[in-house]
């Protein structure tokens, strides 16, 4: 059997069976990698909005330092949070390093940029559009975020799903402030980099495969809750 | 919105799920003691024993060396005698034990290109590479393996770095992602016998040299200084030490076997 038939028999056999070990580390990566969006989410989606509709001198270099930061590596990102948590970093006193709380960290700093980003082009574009009506109202800027923020929600929860796809297929941040310890800091990701290692790849590749999968299931549960949004704004409107 | 109000109540609960069980102690130690499977081994009879959680972060030495200079482990389990003496002489262990050893090996295609299979001599089967110009794959990591590597092609005379790039190639990888690249480019390199046996993909891959006394591993644990990091679990990173250079501790680490194989041999005194 080739390695690659070989893995995908695996991935479906690890599935099938409710592996005890693979059913764990996919309830942690998702737990930390959503958890990481959405904190990310609370304060990129606010601060991408206002970005896109305030005026202010140095609004572009912002915006161009945000995209950039988009581009971010992984490994920088787990090596800069490493320095913050360790024990002999500012924040060391916590003992956050190697624990979950420690790679939702890092995720959402490499998340953030990304809902960030794309919130900006959509509050932007929106509201160039809305820009008369919400002047007869004359809103206030809060007023306006808020409006803004609820209308485009449909556009908003694509860039929400592409920073879980950030957060979950990540590997280069988890691995170092997480350590990567079984039962504890263990996620798809460190544990298929880890298969790779032993020289098991028909197991990493089934663990890629389901990693695969459940970015799959998510991406469609948020475009069906998008679809049935979009219906309701039309009925409404 | 509900839903991320809800994703966010849950924040503190995995933060503290982590730290409630409070009884355990982080292991820095090495990939090849990781993932031979030896430390999975050693776990549950360790926590039977004390209820003590054992928490492996598998790095190379190098990096499990400095990683534990800034207080980040309880414990160090790592092969590089020299530089954990060093650790223990800054101040930043207590003590250093011998806890057992295995030997490194070079591992190679079968073609065998530099015609070294059987060569007892570690420095003469490296001149041969180094004549054929045969691709040899390097750590380049400062890990444990990578530290015995430079000390070995130095013993035969060669300057193998200056060739970094040509046939030398430096991975700056682990062992596990070493062997993989070595096996891909049909190149040799220099393995720990632990890591090579747990290791399932060589094909048309085996040991070309061995058994040269230079050849020797020894792994060394260190408890890391509680005066320099008051945050470090001495008891319990105590308790690890003393049951695995205890007599019960050292034939645990003896029974571990794979396909057949013993990997480790303890040898604390």
């Amino acid at each position: 059997m080739s390695e690659a038939t070989q893995a995908l028999y695996l991935a479906v056999e690890l599935v099938i069976s409710m592996d005890a070990g693979l059913v764990e580390i996919v309830l942690l990566s998702l737990q930390v990698s959503l958890l990481a969006v959405a904190v990310a989410c609370a304060i990129g989606l606010p601060l991408g909005a206002l970005l896109g509709i305030a005026r202010f001198r140095g609004r572009r270099l912002l915006i161009s330092i945000n995209n950039a930061l988009m581009g971010l590596p992984p490994v920088v990102v787990g090596l800069a949070v490493y320095l913050m948590l360790s024990r002999s970093g500012p924040f060391g006193v916590f003992g956050l390093l190697y624990t979950p709380t420690a790679m939702i960290i890092a995720q959402t700093l490499l998340v953030l940029p990304i809902v960030a980003a794309l919130s900006r082009q959509t509050i932007e574009d929106l509201n160039a559009e809305y820009d008369e009506y919400l002047r007869s109202l004359d809103m206030r800027l809060a007023g306006r975020l808020k409006t803004l923020l609820w209308d485009g929600r449909a556009s908003l929860a694509t860039a929400a799903i592409a920073g879980l796809g950030r957060a979950i297929a990540e590997v280069g941040a988890v691995i170092i402030v997480g350590g990567n310890i079984d039962h504890v800091t263990r996620v798809m990701t460190t544990a298929i980099a880890l298969e790779t290692s032993k020289g098991d790849l028909a197991l990493a590749l089934a663990l890629g495969l389901v990693l695969v999968t459940i970015a799959l299931a998510l991406n469609a549960a948020v475009e069906i809750l998008r679809a049935g949004a979009e219906r309701k704004l039309h009925a409404g409107a | 919105m509900k839903l991320l109000v809800a994703l966010i109540c849950i924040l503190p609960l995995v933060a503290t799920g982590a730290a409630a069980q409070d009884r355990f102690i982080i292991l820095q130690s090495t990939t090849s003691t990781a993932n031979s499977g030896l430390l999975d081994y050693l776990a549950p009879k360790f926590k039977d024993k004390t209820g003590i959680d054992l928490r492996v972060v598998a790095v190379g030495t190098g990096q499990a060396l400095k990683n534990a200079r800034n207080g980040d482990g309880d414990v160090l389990l790592v092969h590089a005698k020299q530089r954990e003496e060093k650790f223990v002489a800054d101040g930043f262990g207590t003590k250093r034990h011998d806890v057992m050893y295995n030997d490194f090996v070079i591992v190679g295609p079968d073609d065998d290109p530099a015609d070294i299979a059987g060569v007892y001599d570690i420095t003469v089967a490296l001149k041969k590479i180094s004549a054929a110009k045969s691709p040899f794959v390097s750590r380049g990591d400062e890990s444990g393996t990578h530290i015995t590597e430079r000390g070995l092609w130095k013993l035969a005379g060669i300057d193998a770095a200056a060739d970094s790039g040509t046939w030398y190639r430096e991975t700056g990888s682990g062992m596990g992602a070493t062997l993989n690249i070595a096996t891909g480019m049909r190149a040799y390199t220099l393995t720990d016998r632990a890591t090579w046996i747990a290791f399932a993909n060589k094909p048309d891959f085996r040991i070309m040299v061995e058994g040269d006394k230079r050849l020797f591993n020894q792994y060394g644990i260190i408890l890391v200084n509680q005066q320099r990091h008051p945050h470090v679990k001495a008891a319990e990173g105590q308790a690890f030490i003393d049951w695995l250079i205890s007599p019960e501790g050292q034939l645990a680490i003896s029974a571990y076997k794979r396909d057949g194989q013993q990997l480790f041999f303890p040898n604390a005194n």
